[in-house]
């Protein structure tokens, strides 16, 4: 009953096929059974999320039901709850009740869903495989050996494991993706903008996007729906109708153009990888899309443009934690300057403190030409890049990662790391939307996942595209077996 | 004050001003002074994680307003930055400011006081940022205590150019900025409350030479006379220092009113670095030519305009009429004596001038009080001038009936009433009451016909003695002449 999509299991709940309660407690057991190994929950309530479920019942049975109500579902904990310790997984926050609901939060509460809990990730959503989490690293579902990808790994484990029917998930640089990719699931970044950031706990502020993590596309339209709206409380929030996503999946992609761009075909990407991306593309072929070559010349300063605005941002974002006010405070300061020194030095991971390191770098009074602006400038070229593109394509096909999921510790390099979001980066810098699909298996048995990228605010051909090829491939219903 | 006549002083000032908004400028909390500590804030403005900021247009008005009310360049599009530092009464680890492009740039002031010959100083910027809270050291032990409720109420800071040059220029400066902001209500303009704040910038350098000398920047200035008391002496310590061959260090200096000396804070060297970089919580600010009319049609008429309307039309003195125009409740009080004269059917916007600068003004300065507070309401005021004009009581006597009023409060009739005040106009009192002083005093009366014709104004004191005062002084004089050339 865990494995259901959530189409399958709303159509169920509708017809009372199943109760929400049962559908909650096959996701619980699954939790009890494997978080101890997976760890892809930080926090699980089972008695809130039970009473939860029963009220949905109620609501489904007294004829109120909307798609979500009773549906069980996972934050990543990097979104405030008001009735859950909001971590960000992170020794700072490691107590910190909320006072208030994220907007997403709230939207998903009103809609019925169901939260089990809060799913772990990379430090204040800083890194790719969720190794840098206070709480330890979430195991992936299909090779416990390796990362579940990150920084919302907990999320992609805990669907993965068949322990939530879906997640939410941010995505700052790939953060959604690439864990999507790595562990077989369809995760959508939505345009900047489209959905609050407010209750989210900020990362890096101009990157920062909340999304949906889903079995498939349709899933994927399905919590989206609930997920997208303009919020007075978000300066940054775009005003702009928000469609039924599901009424897009039309199945249809004739004469649809796919931009195919070198740049993202280079040295790096592994063969497997390549080689199920191409039968990708052929695929779209066959379905009547039309393939057009594309060149995204700038897409090489991704990298660099992205580690010095998101260490930027994140510097300022993360002065809050210092000890006086709430979260992590030191043991018995000496004085003011002892309390944010060691307050910060104890409670923040070796990842957090480097980033920071670098973002006061880079912002810092003789350098902020020479990095920060130039790398805004970057930024403001590679979003123009992509303007261009979409001239003449509609949407853009890429790998989402260049490798499979890899083992814990082997990138214990940080600019190793730093290379697994080569793919998804641009995307966050340009503000576009962008979605990952599952498309196949290396010879270990392990998920790719392929990008698609689109024009701001289409997240509708991103997903009709998406569905389309899931209609006519079976790589996203493919599951782990735990035991 | 003065300095070594060979020096000149270099002054530029920034004004903090508090914009007198309902709700904080990032989210909705009151902006009320004195509420207990921590009773206004909200996750926003207090940092909680997940917070974002909302811009509020009141604040984006008043600063709109204020830049047109200086004839500055309002920017159409503007900026808001993160300046970063730590400090425990700043929970977010950052302040929201303008930086690259502030709302408002090039303005200028036009000062004169009655020592400072008219001058026109530049204002280099207008910036909205906000208000960080409140360390409390005094009765905590073993701790400091926070109050946020200040945190995120809305300033204008306000930069000029280093364009005054005596201490002097620096308190008209200030004095007239306060009016203006006053009037277009934007501030309170209170500086013991802190709601108007000043930081001062001062060097010296030789008169003549163009370079100018290093620089300190001076806090703590919580008074107008503060403020001319420390660039003084910070002058006065620059010039000692050149003349003994030293050099400037440039420093941030506080001055300590009840020592009156100012003291290093902190130098060049442990600056902060403030890390500037454009806030992303927050889109650009983009104004539009329709809010900017909106703004421009609210404007009031400014202390200037006013000033030069007051001396045509009221033909009144250009110190008076800048005396009357210092705020727009006292020039509202003027003109509303004026007008209740004429509604009283009489005309003399100059005795009412008069009263207001002179007498009222004197007394309420007295009390420490401001004109809001004054006990004799406009309309009191203007029945009792119409009671001079129509002769009912005298200049003296209304001097009286002024005290009387600004004492109790109550309407002039009553007062001349009740005390019985009333001029004697009747030419028969008066003249028996002549007749009985000439009476007495007949060595005086055969003097005054001997040709000792100073002595008219014995008699005048000593028929008004008899009277209480109450004669008129016209009618006496031209009866006494009568009676004495008689």
């Amino acid at each position: 009953m865990n494995e259901l999509t959530l189409r399958e299991a709303a159509d169920k709940l509708a017809t009372k096929e199943i109760s929400s309660v049962e559908l909650t407690q096959a996701c619980l057991d699954q939790i009890a059974k494997h978080n101890p190994t997976i760890n892809a929950f930080v926090t699980v309530d089972a008695e809130k999320a039970l009473a939860a479920a029963q009220a949905a019942d109620a609501r489904i049975a007294a004829g109120n039901g909307a798609p979500l109500t009773g549906i069980p579902i996972a934050h990543k904990d990097i979104f405030n709850t008001t009735d859950m310790r909001t971590t960000c997984s992170s020794r700072m926050l490691e107590n910190f009740i909320p006072p208030f609901d994220a907007t997403i939060t709230t939207h998903l509460r009103q809609a019925g869903a169901v939260i089990l809990g809060k799913t772990n990730l990379d430090e204040f959503a800083m890194g790719s495989s969720t190794e840098t989490s206070y709480f330890g690293a979430s195991r992936n579902p299909w090779d416990t050996q390796r990362t579940p990808g990150g920084s919302s790994g907990g999320s992609s484990a805990a669907i993965a494991a068949n322990m939530a029917i879906c997640a939410t998930g941010t995505d700052t640089g790939g953060s959604i993706r690439q864990p999507a990719s790595l562990t077989n699931l369809t995760g959508l970044k939505p345009t900047y903008g489209r959905c609050s950031r407010y209750g989210i706990i900020a990362f890096a502020s101009s990157l920062d996007q909340a999304g949906p993590m889903t079995r498939t596309a349709e899933d994927a339209a399905m919590l989206l729906n609930v997920m997208v709206s303009y919020d007075p409380k978000d300066s940054t929030s775009i005003q702009s109708p928000a469609p039924d996503f599901t009424q897009a999946l039309t199945g249809d992609v004739k004469g649809l153009k796919i931009g195919i761009a070198a740049e993202y075909f280079g040295d790096g990407l592994n063969d497997e990888v390549r080689a199920a991306i191409e039968t990708a593309q052929q695929q779209y072929q066959a379905m009547g899309a039309e393939l057009v070559p594309i060149s995204l010349p700038n897409s090489g300063y991704a990298i660099p443009t992205y580690y010095i605005i998101s260490p930027a941002e994140c510097s300022s974002n993360l002065a809050r934690y210092d000890g006086v006010k709430f979260g992590y405070r030191c043991e018995e300061p000496k004085d003011i300057r002892d309390l944010y020194f060691r307050s910060r030095s104890e409670g923040f991971g070796d990842e957090v403190k480097r980033r920071i390191m670098l973002g006061t770098y880079v912002l810092s009074s003789g350098y902020y030409d020479a990095y920060y602006r130039k790398a805004q400038q970057a930024r403001r070229l590679i979003a123009d890049e992509f303007k261009a593109a979409f001239e003449k394509v509609d949407l853009i096909l890429t790998p989402t990662s260049p490798t499979t999921a890899f083992k814990f510790g082997e990138k214990d390099d940080p600019v190793q790391m730093y290379l697994s979001d080569i793919y998804t980066i641009n995307v966050n810098l340009a503000g576009l939307p962008g979605i990952s699909v599952p498309c196949g298996f290396d010879s270990k048995g392990l998920p790719i996942g392929m990008q698609l990228i689109g024009r701001p605010l289409d997240e509708e051909t991103l997903l009709r595209s998406a569905d389309a090829y899931q209609r006519q491939t079976d790589w996203h219903k493919r599951r782990v077996h735990l035991g | 004050m003065s300095i070594d006549p060979a020096y000149e002083m270099v002054i530029g000032l920034e004004v903090h001003a508090q914009m007198l908004t309902q709700s904080k400028i990032f989210c909705g909390c009151s902006t009320a002074f004195g509420a207990p500590a921590n009773t206004q804030i909200c996750p926003v403005c207090s940092g909680f994680p997940g917070v974002l900021p909302v811009l509020n247009k009141e604040a984006v008005n008043m600063a709109i307003k204020t830049g047109l009310a200086i004839e500055g360049e309002v920017r159409m599009q503007s900026e808001f930055s993160r300046k970063n530092y730590f400090y425990p009464d700043l929970p977010s680890g950052y302040q929201i400011t303008q930086f690259e492009l502030p709302i408002v740039e090039h303005g200028k002031v036009l000062i004169e006081d009655k020592d400072v010959p008219a001058k026109v100083v530049g204002i280099t910027r207008i910036h909205m940022e906000v208000d960080a809270g409140k360390s409390i050291h005094e009765g905590v032990v073993g701790g400091t205590w926070v109050d946020l409720n200040r945190t995120g109420v809305p300033l204008m800071e306000i930069v000029s150019e280093p364009d005054m040059s005596t201490p002097e220029e620096a308190g008209a400066y200030l004095k007239k900025l306060r009016s203006i902001v006053r009037y277009l209500e934007v501030c309170d303009g209170n500086m013991e409350q802190g709601s108007f704040r000043c930081d001062a910038n001062v060097s010296v350098r030789k008169k003549g030479d163009p370079k100018l000398g290093t620089r300190c920047e001076l806090k703590n200035l919580n008074s107008i006379r503060n403020v001319m008391r420390a660039i003084e002496l910070e002058a006065e310590r620059h010039i000692d220092i050149l003349e003994e061959g030293g050099s400037i260090v440039q420093e941030t200096r506080l001055y300590d009113a009840n020592l009156n000396e100012t003291r290093s804070m902190r130098s060049k060297e442990d600056a902060h670095d403030y890390r500037y970089f454009p806030e992303p919580d927050l889109p650009l600010l983009v104004l539009s030519e329709q809010q900017i009319a909106t703004v421009k049609a609210t404007l009031p008429e400014l202390p200037d305009a006013k000033r030069e309307r007051f001396e045509t039309a009221y033909g009144l003195s250009h110190y008076d009429a800048s005396v009357l125009t210092t705020s727009r409740a006292l020039s509202r009080y003027y003109e509303t004596v004026v007008e209740q004269v004429k509604a009283g059917g009489q005309n003399d916007p100059k005795i009412c001038a008069n009263w207001v600068t002179v007498e009222l003004l004197a007394l309420l300065n007295k009390e420490n009080k401001e004109i809001e507070q004054s006990p004799v309401s406009a309309t009191n005021l203007a029945k009792m001038v119409v009671r001079i004009l129509d002769n009912t009581i005298s200049g003296k006597i209304a001097k009286e009936v002024f005290a009387s009023m600004f004492e109790s409060g109550s309407d002039p009739d009553t007062i001349i009433e009740e005390k019985g005040l009333k001029q004697i106009t009747d030419s028969g009192a008066i003249e028996a009451a002549i007749d009985k002083v000439l009476a007495l005093n007949s060595t005086q009366v055969e003097q005054y016909r001997g040709g000792q014709e100073k002595l008219f104004g014995f008699f005048i004191g000593q028929v008004m003695k008899a009277t209480q005062g109450k004669a008129n002084p016209a009618e006496l004089n031209k009866l006494l002449k009568q009676k004495l050339g008689g």
